[in-house]
């Protein structure tokens, strides 16, 4: 029998407030155990919370972006469990009410595009951590994470493979780190995902049973656990077994996935509205207010630089995938009109610069293994050490698409701009690297070089076209890489043939 | 006079008038204290001694340039479930035996903030629950009227204190009636304020929708006094109310009641209701139609469904209000524990006491899957008729009056093992909460046995002005204010 297998994806994002989800405590990640802390959040007795106003307006513009409606009665509702990392033995949640509700974003899937539905996206506050010793250090919990706010968006049953569920889950992520609602970085566990899937016969109506899958940190342990799964069940099913419906934790090391709790462990978690929180209404021009102020979209924009530049899908994704260096090619190709060039003609060639030339100059810093462009968040890029002016960078660029400066020089002169504040003219210049196009000067080196390589000259008039390249090289290398490539190849085909 | 028998309003006046020093007035509270606490035994814990070097600090402020606020100088006691930052905070259960809070509550935020003093904290039953005291892991408070006598509950402490003089006035919670009853019970004046206007930041929570901080004071200005110092919005509690706090005082000045239309409910005057109750209760309300107050019989129809309703909201918020006394990171935990659950099973099973148990499982089963509806829903749906009741109520009239209490102050262990009888000694003072509405008692008489009687007077949300009115003329026309338990 053949089966098909039916993926749904719950995930916890980590709202980018600077204080925690009910009370004034900062979220800094990484501190000392317990310093990020007070009555609230450690749920001393007598504590009350207070809903933070941020957090809010940020899970409306996650659903706003991820076409939800957005519930204007919202209340707050406890989910009632015992665990040393869950401070008042209840989590602030939300219940019946949940702030956006049934939305949907656009995926690549096996077949094109297609759309994954959110069921629900809805805000509540994490728990702290248990930090578990060997030996006779016994377990310790830091309550820094305690409060923190987090939206968990949680889809329909709409996917169907890993690579579906990635699909999905970089959307996704995208998105919110476009809006600045959450850093999605997925190691420090700001964006958690926990996918469940089922399988069922081809052909089925009815789902088979669900099984959920936590300890996922990074998008290849998610293609990898997915894929786990549903081989792993796919067996089960084909031998004559039985899938029981709980949640499996994915072992790096071993690569498999093993049970964690069955459903009859589940807890019957007594959800009750918070009395400490009067319903939250919102208005509906509030609302509005951020649907107006949405910024282009990951997706809209993406394909927007795909027809307006010429790119491929694939160096779209590249610059898409971090919005300060998608704004950076953008305010550098504004520059374009000073150089009399068009979107179309420079977008290759800017976007091979950044994504690839650029990165290669940071790559070689040691203190500086990213393209870390943006230090401020909210506010774009920002003038660092590494900095190159957006404006200098075009110059530069479109320098070597005019062809008045080779590829080697466009290299010297970029890893000379980068940190220096410095133009490409300047750089040019200075270090004399103008191109040479004279042909006088030219012919000289050409001479020099036809006289050295009397082989590869025999080649070429033996009717080994390929020889031409070599000499070329060779005439750029003993002009220090200033002479005009184009020049050169036309002065070596009139000798050569002479 | 000693300055023990002075009201809270009275020793103010002299106090900011330097008759009298702060220090004076901490020596005379700790010698009554030492004489009469043994017997009333209504502290928990005593801080004589930090109230005597902050009144000696506050004289040496006070020198020079007297500018003194209206609660400085002033000696109150406090409910031990209400945190004051560096003094235990008990709640008088095993679980916080130890607990310290770091962190004032916002009232105590505000007295402190006027340089009030604090004698100490007052006892109650354990996290509130309970009419008695009874249920204190410490032992239970005793009546200052006649000490084989509870002095009401749940802040029985606080009542007794004020009761027999060892402070001025008090700090109570009330969260079924565990102001107003004790109060009835002690002879004093309580007040629970309307739901939202004292600040719940700091108040160890019982049942979060109900509970509210007030005073308990000697007469009725007194505690117009006192909760103008408390009441107030804080941007820490969510559920208080962002509106201007009237100058309560001011509203006592009018003294006869003309036009004032006051309720009778039939329902609280049936079965149950003690016949000296009864009587002077009735000859209360005809002294409140001779101030001039017309007086017409109304109904509260749900009345009989309150005390269901309560002990399901109330039970169901207890037991995830107390989920946190887990024994991981404050308070009491059990010793030689094999593992989490162990730990979690031990602490609970050691640190709670019978009724907080009773009502966390209680509150835990209406909860469930599967009884949320029939039990939590139904509960939450019959409150809003409730609250409808009163609504409909309080278009024919503006206060409603009625017994605190259907009996005088019972003998301690009369209802001790009989919980059901001890949840109807809070009959007519549970719905006030429900309904989230102002109501004050203040004492209409005694029995034969020479106990107190409390005369309820309920009003409007944020109608404190009207019941603090009409409280006050009658107090004033009738004077029982003036009598004083005798303890020998």
């Amino acid at each position: 029998m053949t089966y098909e297998t039916v993926i749904g994806v719950e995930v916890h994002a980590q709202l980018r407030t600077k204080s925690k989800m009910f009370c004034g405590c900062a979220t800094t990640f990484g501190l000392s155990a317990n310093s990020q802390t007070c009555p609230v959040c450690l749920g001393l007795p007598g504590s009350l919370p207070v809903i933070n106003r941020m957090a809010v307006e940020m899970a409306v513009r996650a659903g706003l972006a991820l076409n939800c409606t957005i519930t204007p009665n919202n209340q707050f509702a406890r989910k009632n469990y015992f665990y040393p990392d869950l401070p008042k033995g209840y989590q602030i949640s939300q219940y019946e009410s949940p702030i956006c509700q049934h939305g949907w974003i656009e995926i690549v899937g096996a077949e094109g595009t297609k759309r994954v539905r959110i069921r629900r996206a809805h805000l509540e506050e994490d728990a702290g951590k248990n930090v578990h010793e060997t030996g006779a250090g016994g377990s310790r919990v830091d309550l820094n994470r305690a409060g923190t706010p987090l939206l968990e968006i949680v889809t329909e049953p709409d996917m169907q493979s890993a690579d579906e569920v990635v699909s999905y889950l970089k959307g996704l992520r995208d998105i919110l780190m476009y809006l600045e609602v959450c850093d999605g970085n997925m190691e420090e566990g700001n964006f958690r995902c926990e996918p469940n899937l089922s399988l069922r016969p081809v052909g089925q109506k009815e789902f088979g049973t669900k099984v959920e899958l936590k300890n996922i940190n990074s998008f290849k342990y998610v293609k990898d656990a997915v894929e786990y799964e549903i081989k792993r069940q796919t067996k089960v099913l084909r031998d004559g077994g039985k899938i029981y419906q709980e949640t499996r934790l994915w072992n790096i090391e071993r690569g498999e996935t093993a049970v964690m709790r069955s459903k009859e462990e589940a807890h019957d978690y007594r959800y009750f509205p918070d009395p400490d929180l009067v319903p939250l209404k919102l208005e509906s021009d509030w609302i509005e207010g951020f649907r107006s102020s949405l910024p282009e979209l990951p997706a809209v924009r993406r394909k927007r630089l795909q027809s307006d530049y010429g790119l491929s899908e694939y160096i779209c994704g590249v610059l898409a995938s971090d919005k300060n260096v998608l704004e950076y090619f953008e305010s550098a190709a504004a520059e374009m009109g000073r150089f009399g060039l068009t979107k179309l003609e420079v977008g290759k060639e800017l976007a091979n610069c950044i994504t690839v030339d650029f990165q290669g100059q940071l790559n070689k810093m040691t203190y500086a293994p990213n393209l870390t462009l943006a230090t401020t968040p909210g506010t774009g890029p920002v003038p660092g050490p590494l900095w190159v002016a957006s404006a200098n960078l075009m110059e530069l660029v479109a320098r070597k698409i005019k062809g008045e400066i080779s590829g080697p020089i466009y290299k010297a002169v970029l890893e000379k701009m980068v940190g220096t504040g410095k133009t490409a003219s300047e750089i040019i210049e200075a270090e004399g690297l103008k191109q040479v196009s004279d042909e006088g000067t030219l012919e000289k080196v050409i001479d020099e070089v036809l006289g050295n390589s009397p082989e590869q000259v025999a080649q070429f008039k033996a009717g080994k076209q390929q020889v031409l390249g070599f000499l070329v090289g060779q005439v750029m290398k003993a002009s220090g890489g200033k002479a005009n490539p184009g020049k050169v190849n036309e002065l070596l085909k009139k000798k050569l043939s002479a | 006079m000693s300055l023990h028998k002075l009201t809270l309003i009275d020793l103010q006046r002299k106090f900011a008038a330097g008759e009298v020093t702060a220090t004076e007035i901490v020596r005379a509270y700790s010698l009554r204290i030492s004489q009469v606490e043994p017997k009333v035994k209504a502290f928990v814990t005593q801080t004589r001694e930090a109230a005597c070097e902050q009144a000696e600090a506050l004289d040496r402020k006070l020198k020079g340039w007297r500018k003194t606020m209206p609660l400085s100088g002033m000696p109150l006691a406090v409910k031990d479930n209400i945190c004051t930052d560096g003094v235990p905070t008990t709640c008088s259960s095993r679980m916080l035996q130890n607990f310290v809070p770091p962190y004032d509550a916002t009232v105590i935020s505000k007295l402190r903030a006027q340089d009030y003093l604090l004698l100490g904290k007052t006892n109650l039953d354990e996290f509130a629950m309970g009419s008695s005291t009874e249920n204190s892991a410490f032992g239970p408070s005793r009546n200052p009227w006649n000490l084989q006598c509870v002095p009401g509950g749940s802040s029985g402490g606080s009542a007794a204190a004020v009761a027999a003089e060892e402070c001025v006035a008090a700090l109570g919670s009330d969260t079924g009636g565990s102001i107003r009853q004790p109060a009835a019970f002690c002879g004093v004046v309580g007040l629970k304020p309307t739901y939202g206007l004292v600040s719940r930041y700091g108040l160890v929570a019982f049942a979060s929708s109900l509970d509210q901080i007030g005073p308990i004071t000697k007469n009725v200005s007194d505690a117009a006094f006192l909760l103008g110092a408390i009441a107030g919005h804080d941007p820490l509690d969510s559920t208080s109310i962002d509106r201007p706090v009237p100058d309560y005082l001011k509203a006592l000045q009018k003294r006869d009641l003309k036009r004032l239309r006051v309720g009778v409910p039939v329902e609280f005057f049936t079965e149950g209701l003690d016949p000296e109750v009864d009587r002077t209760v009735r000859s209360a309300i005809e002294e409140l139609s001779h101030l001039g107050a017309e007086v017409k019989e109304i109904r509260l129809p749900r009345t009989d469904a309150a005390v269901a309703v309560y002990y399901v909201v109330a039970t169901a918020e207890a037991s995830s209000n107390l989920a946190r006394f887990d024994g991981v990171k404050f308070g009491f935990r059990a010793k030689e524990t094999k593992d989490l659950l162990d730990l979690y099973i031990k602490t609970r099973q050691e640190g709670f006491g019978p009724e907080v148990k009773r009502r966390i499982m209680l509150g835990t089963y209406v909860l469930s899957a599967g009884y949320y509806d029939a039990y939590y829903g139904k509960a939450q749906a019959v409150r809003t008729l409730v609250c409808q009741d009163f609504e409909a109520a309080f278009k024919e009239v503006d206060v409603i009056v009625t017994p605190t209490t259907p009996t005088p102050a019972f003998k301690l262990g009369e209802k001790s093992e009989d919980p059901l009888q001890m949840y109807l000694s809070d009959i007519f003072t549970i719905s006030v909460n429900l309904a989230g509405l102002p109501a004050i008692s203040l004492p209409c008489g005694f029995s034969r046995a020479g106990l107190p009687i409390g005369l309820q007077l309920i009003g409007r949300a944020f109608e404190e002005e009207t019941v603090l009115r009409a409280a006050h003329a009658y107090e004033q026309s009738t004077q029982w204010y003036h009598q004083k338990p005798i303890l020998r």
